[in-house]
């Protein structure tokens, strides 16, 4: 038996040629589905992980899935702000573990400022049970301090200390519509979260409310009004919408009724996990036909494979023939064959597993750069093990259609072969 | 007799190829099957190695009843009783010359003493037909003349009860034949074996004592 295995791999090996691409082409296409798998799931882990922790959003009635992009994403607007008031009422209920508020509506060049206070820092959550944490400085105070998303930061290349003007509105109008009179102080810059966060800006509830001061008819304060901030009464009075913790999760559904009967405004409460799902579900899609290319790259690979098996039948006569004559039966020669297919993908399978882990490693930080998507380095999960062993077992599968080739052939050569 | 056939008929399809009333071969014979291409040589080495099995009639070779077998156990007869030669590419060109003689030990499950005793026969034969100093080289490297004596060496191996040989000696030129046809004989002077020699050079008669003229023989009608 060890003699065969020997003699397979020596066959093998003396057709390095067509061995070897047939090697790469499994390789290849193993690499290629393992790959485009990580990425899938890592999309979905990335989306799905946006925010932990969090038990509710709470925001003026509307839908959930909107509520959910612009509270998480800052996507779109809300309709309706609802009052400071209503979320100090609900912070103060027994059954809130915490709650933090987000104002939106400004934005710098193209990203979303977020007026929010220290607690956001404290208790924001990503990819479970991860928190936000300062590359740079520290959580925005004063009325006029601001914290940058990482990719704000390596954007403009900011440094702490620097002052950032934004603007009124989401468009970058420019012109009149900038708070020119306000500007902000860069306290903090975020480390990568591979989320929304990291597109943001983030002052204080007090310094939206200050930038704001004259606007109220929705237009720039003439530039001769002067006014001291420190005079001015900041305390906020509306806000957007805010994340909320239960203290219990026995408690969400209960807090959830709560909340969306509060008596002073309409409000409404939503679970963000459903809501994460219910819009990744309009995204799977894209999801299946990725899966599909993969499948079919596997194929195409595969594919190779017999190919390569079959065309190496003809030149390989005379090796069947001179086995046959030492007493080779056709059984063997036909589990040589499938031998020789099962070394093949078992090799391809194996190199393309340390393929992947190879580009995780080289190209891992630059694709998470690029499009925010986050590859770990994990071992392999139970649904890879099985995708390889699938793999090898197709292969020895695939392989029995040129086996079976061989087997009818060499029963009629015979000993001698005719060519 | 280590060859009787009587009243055999092969056919591949509804015409026979080969139909043999009767044919009785001594055990140790060297016999001398000779005829012109078409008239069912390769047919017949191709039964009596058991890789073609008759239509009907008897065929049995030392005492064993070829039709009565499976395919796999015409193999493993093969592989225990017979030894074989071609007209050339008897070797696999990925194994040594050494490798390529010990080939037939590979479908045997061989403890370590038999193992050894194989090797050293390998050895011996090596040396007496002059392929000492190839031992560990490639067979690419090897002559025609040369590479025949491997398969030989090869065919010997398992001193097996019968050799066929399909025209071994067809691309020798002639110094090279009769050095393969010495050591052959040499071989069955040293442990006799029944020799089936296929060929339709008809100077090697003189190295034979049964001349057999199978277009003769052969009553089916190609």
């Amino acid at each position: 038996m060890k003699a065969l295995f020997r003699l397979a791999f020596k066959s093998l090996i003396n057709r390095k040629v067509t061995s070897l691409l047939c090697l790469f082409s499994i390789t290849l296409s193993v690499l290629l589905f393992l790959s485009i798998e990580k990425v899938r799931k890592g999309a979905r882990e990335g989306f799905m992980n946006t925010i932990g922790q969090t038990d509710l959003l709470v925001g003026a009635k509307g839908s959930p899935l909107q509520l959910l992009l612009y509270t998480v994403f800052h996507l779109g607007q809300a309709v309706n702000n609802i009052r400071y008031s209503s979320f100090e009422t609900i912070k103060k209920n027994p059954m809130v573990d915490w709650a933090v508020p987000i104002s939106l509506g400004d934005s710098y060049k193209g990203h979303r400022v977020v007026a929010t206070n220290t607690d956001f820092f404290k208790h924001y959550r990503f990819r479970g049970d991860q928190g936000l944490s300062f590359a740079m400085g520290k959580m925005g105070i004063e009325v006029f301090d601001v914290v940058l998303g990482a990719s704000v930061a390596k954007k403009f290349q900011f440094k702490l200390n620097d002052k950032i003007v934004v603007s009124h509105g989401l468009g970058d109008i420019g012109g009149g519509n900038t708070h020119a009179k306000t500007p902000f102080r860069i306290v903090g810059i975020l480390n990568q979260t591979q989320t929304p966060v990291d597109q943001s800006v983030y002052i204080t509830l007090e310094g939206m409310e200050a930038i704001h001061v004259g606007w109220e008819n929705g237009m720039a304060p003439s530039d001769e009004t002067q006014i001291d901030y420190t005079k001015v009464d900041l305390k906020p009075k509306q806000i957007t919408s805010f994340f909320l913790r239960c203290e219990s999760r026995i408690m969400l559904l209960r807090l959830r009724y709560q909340i969306n009967q509060f008596p002073d405004e309409p409000l409404m409460a939503s679970v963000p996990a459903l809501a994460l799902q219910e819009l990744w579900a309009t995204m799977s899609v894209m999801e299946n036909v990725l899966f599909l290319v993969s499948v079919m790259v596997l194929l195409v690979g595969m594919l190779g494979v017999v190919i390569a098996l079959y065309s190496s039948l003809e030149q390989r006569r005379r090796e069947m023939a001179i086995l046959r004559s030492i007493g080779m039966s056709v059984g063997q020669m036909f589990f040589l064959l499938v031998l020789e297919s099962f070394f093949l993908t078992l090799l391809g399978a194996i190199l393309g597993l340390l393929g992947v882990y190879a580009l995780l490693y080289f190209m891992g930080p630059i694709f998470e750069s690029y499009f925010s998507v986050m590859l770990e380095i994990t071992k392999p999960s139970l649904e890879e093990w099985t995708f390889l062993l699938l793999v090898v077992g197709m292969g020895v599968l695939f392989a029995i259609i040129p086996a079976f080739a061989a087997y009818k052939k060499s029963l009629a050569d015979g000993l001698t072969v005719k060519s | 007799m280590d060859l009787i056939a009587k009243n055999l008929v092969f056919a591949y399809d509804k015409n026979p190829v080969l139909k043999i009333a009767l044919l009785e071969i001594k055990a140790h014979s060297k016999v001398f099957v000779y005829g012109p291409s078409g008239c069912g040589k390769s047919t017949l080495l191709n039964l009596c190695a058991g890789v073609l099995a008759i239509n009907s009639g008897e065929l049995k070779l030392l005492n064993t009843e070829m039709s009565l077998l499976s395919s796999t156990s015409r193999d493993r007869f093969r592989a225990q009783n017979l030894g074989l030669i071609f007209q050339q590419f008897n070797l696999l060109p990925y194994l040594s010359v050494m490798e390529n003689i010990m080939l037939p030990s590979i479908l045997k499950k061989l403890d370590g003493t038999e193992k050894n005793r194989l090797e050293h026969r390998a050895h011996d034969l090596i040396k007496r037909l002059g392929l000492e100093t190839f031992l560990k080289r490639s067979v690419m490297d090897l002559s025609l003349g040369q590479q025949q004596r491997v398969a030989q060496a090869r065919a010997l191996l398992m001193s097996p009860k019968m050799i066929i040989a399909d025209e071994p000696t067809s691309s020798l030129d002639e110094k090279n034949t009769s050095e393969f046809m010495n050591l052959l004989l040499e071989e069955w002077q040293v442990s006799p074996f029944t020799l089936l020699f296929v060929s339709h050079d008809q100077r090697l008669k003189k190295y034979f004592d049964v001349h057999l003229n199978l277009e003769e023989l052969n009553e089916a009608k190609v």
